[in-house]
């Protein structure tokens, strides 16, 4: 850049150029943002210090019977005050971080393990495995949960008449009801103490399972495909086993590409807004509900605008937060990864 | 074991499970018994993939409007009649299906192509040009990405609420909150911004555009400064290093940008849903939501299959379509952004 502004001609020039250009540039992205970000970012703000209802709909703001009424929308969201039932913010919160993390903690392993696999030199079929496995990548997340959905279906669902065609093998008659996604009865009562996981949980963990591992295994392929083999095979002639040979290298050189892609996974466990309010809606009683989806609860079914607002900061806030930690743990990665 | 392999007389059985399967010549051999494993392993995993598309898809070429009473997952028959029906009559509202695929494309290519127009003159600025607010802005413009889309939701919904055209008789209109009519005029609402995927979409660009921008900015960092350098030496400003240089540079980039772009927006459910009133400006996605769970108690599984598949397949076909480029558009953007 600097030669470039140099050769161009004057000083007065580059100057000019240097100052107000780049300006220029932003400015359509910034009057766009300004309108349709920042002000209502601003708005949301003040929304939230209000008792805003469906009768300031039609005036707004302006509304003669809008009242402002402090940090009241935000002790309610704490203490239980919102008219809203089954609702805890501590006991969504902590579901919200448990979901997001025990997805995290299957689909890397399960990811990296079967990226290994198909990287076994001379498997039969390699090309049309590899193609096969990055289906779910494919498929619209949305639609993957609505099929999901149906096959968790207590009456007729797939997932049930299967279980029904596995009891067969082992001699048993007895056709599977199990009510996944209505039931309460937690099938491990002692997981979280933040309130038992309905087996509607596991359903979703067994279905963004099939979701989520694909990604990983193709972030593990490209950077197991980096590891130079002459590792592998010094590793041989010292006679170190297959084993030996993945904790100690496979796993120490697939750690830098793996860790920004469980942060990534992370993240979007935690905001999956449309597979969790396709799958369950929350339900049953709010116990799989999610921050996102609760936000959503609170302005498209509830209508109370002031305390979705409020909920949103909070939710901008949390979100701040995890981005901070997050953003730390990948660039500790990064600096590991330099000094490699 | 290949210690062992040289052996010459040994039982046949071990003979053929130890031979080697790998074709590569040099590398490590591959015995057969582990092959048979591997192969045992990659098939299960193979079926756990195939299980709900194969499911789906075997559903979606039913004639049966019952439901499944027993699992199958190869079609006995292969009928139409379910896309047939949903091509037909979609919902039970009065809404072809060309209404909802039209407004599904009109939504997601609209705001893909604005947010990227928008988008990349400022992404340029971004990666090229050193100025005094170049960090702060640079925060400003991606800071929306550290929230989750619904967080805008409500005011957004709040704001484009309060835009109407009202009629307020005599062949006046009034457009609010501008101007109001008369207090005691009868009024009757002609155009909600709200209610009407014009709406919808600016709306949507507000989660698009910092998207693009960080996209756009990461491939922009990876292209060499030489050419630019050479051209204004060669007497070109600024811009004409933009338009000419830089910009023919970058398509490839902007198309990965907004086919990447294109897939979200097909997706996107939770503000046309949260928005949307007339069954004339649903989605297809709006639709698929209204064919599962509790709303979906008369409408056969064959329709909500066939329906699941043709909502799949466009993003199924970009994705396979530009896989290659779009898993290089991503890491470019991750490791650059």
């Amino acid at each position: 850049m600097a030669t470039m502004t140099e050769t161009m001609g004057t000083r007065k020039k580059s100057n000019f150029s240097k100052t107000i250009l780049p300006y220029m540039y932003l400015l359509p992205a910034f009057i766009v943002m300004g309108v349709i970000t920042f002000y209502p970012l601003a708005y949301q703000l003040v929304v939230s210090f209000t008792d805003f209802q469906t009768k300031d709909l039609r005036m707004g703001l302006a509304s003669p019977v809008l009242n402002y009424i402090g940090f009241k929308n935000y002790i309610d969201i704490f203490t239980g005050g919102l008219p809203v039932q089954n609702f805890e913010f501590m006991r969504v919160l902590i579901y919200n971080f448990w979901w997001a993390i025990t997805n995290v903690m299957v689909h890397v392993p399960a990811g990296v393990l079967i990226a290994v696999l198909l990287n076994s030199e001379g498997l039969w079929l390699k090309k049309i495995y590899r193609a096969v496995f990055i289906l779910p990548v494919v498929v619209p997340p949305l639609v993957v949960a609505t099929i999901w959905r149906n096959i968790f279906d207590d009456q007729y669902g797939a997932m049930n008449q299967l279980l029904t065609v596995i009891n067969q093998f082992f001699g048993s008659t007895a056709v599977v009801h199990l009510h996944w996604m209505t039931d309460y009865a937690a099938p491990i009562p002692w997981l979280l103490p933040g309130g038992p996981l309905p087996p509607a949980y596991y359903a979703m963990m067994i279905a963004n399972f099939w979701l989520g591992w694909p990604f990983m295994t193709v972030v593990a392929t490209g950077a197991l495909q980096s590891i130079p083999r002459d590792l592998y095979e010094a590793a041989d002639i010292d006679g170190a086993s297959g084993v030996q040979q993945f904790w100690n290298i496979t796993v120490p050189l697939l750690r830098p590409a793996m860790i920004p892609a469980a942060v990534y996974g992370f993240t979007l466990s935690f905001n999956l807004f449309a597979f969790v309010f396709f799958m369950s809606g929350g339900g049953p009683a709010r116990s799989t509900e999610i921050l996102v989806t609760f936000a959503y609860d609170l302005v498209r079914n509830l209508r109370l605008y002031g305390a979705a607002a409020a909920f949103s900061v909070i939710i901008f806030v949390v979100g701040t937060i995890v981005f901070l930690i997050t953003n730390r743990i990948t660039r500790a990665t990064e600096s590991y990864s330099e000094a490699k | 074991m290949s210690a062992e392999s040289s052996i010459p007389k040994k039982n046949f059985l071990v003979r053929i499970l130890t031979m080697n399967t790998s074709n590569q010549k040099s590398g490590r051999s591959l015995p057969l018994w582990r092959q048979l494993l591997l192969q045992l392993l990659t098939l299960a995993i193979g079926f756990e993939v195939m299980f709900p598309i194969l499911y789906i898809i075997t559903l979606s070429l039913s004639s049966k409007t019952e439901r499944p009473s027993q699992l199958q997952l190869i079609p006995q028959e292969i009928s139409f009649i379910g896309y047939q029906q949903v091509l037909t009559r979609p919902t039970a509202n009065p809404v072809s299906f060309l209404e909802l695929l039209r407004n599904s494309f009109m939504l997601s290519i609209g705001v893909g192509l604005v947010a990227l127009l928008i988008a990349v003159t400022a992404a340029y600025a971004f990666s090229r040009f050193q100025f005094k607010a170049r960090q702060i802005l640079m925060v400003l413009v991606f800071i929306p990405l550290l929230m989750p889309a619904v967080g805008l939701s409500t005011p957004l919904y709040l704001l484009m609420n309060s835009i109407h055209v009202n009629d307020c008789g005599n062949g006046v209109t009034a457009i609010s909150p501008f101007f109001d009519c008369a207090a005691n005029a009868n009024s009757s609402l002609i155009f909600n911004l709200r209610d009407s995927l014009l709406g919808v979409g600016i709306a949507m660009i507000s989660g698009a555009l910092p998207f693009a921008v960080w996209n756009l900015k990461g491939y922009l960092d990876t292209i060499p400064h030489e050419l630019e350098e050479a051209a204004a030496i060669d007497g070109a400003d600024s811009n004409q290093v933009f338009f000419l240089i830089v910009l023919p540079l970058a398509i490839p980039q902007l198309a990965v940008t907004f086919f990447l772009g294109f897939i979200g927006h097909w997706q996107e459910f939770a503000l046309p849903w949260l928005f949307l009133t007339k069954p004339e400006n649903y989605t297809l996605s709006m639709t698929l939501y209204n064919m599962t769970g509790q709303y979906a108690s008369s409408i056969p599984w064959n329709r909500f299959a066939a329906m699941a598949v043709i909502v799949a397949l466009p993003v199924a076909i970009i994705y396979i379509a530009l896989q290659k480029y779009i898993t290089g558009g991503l890491t470019t953007g991750a490791v650059k952004g």
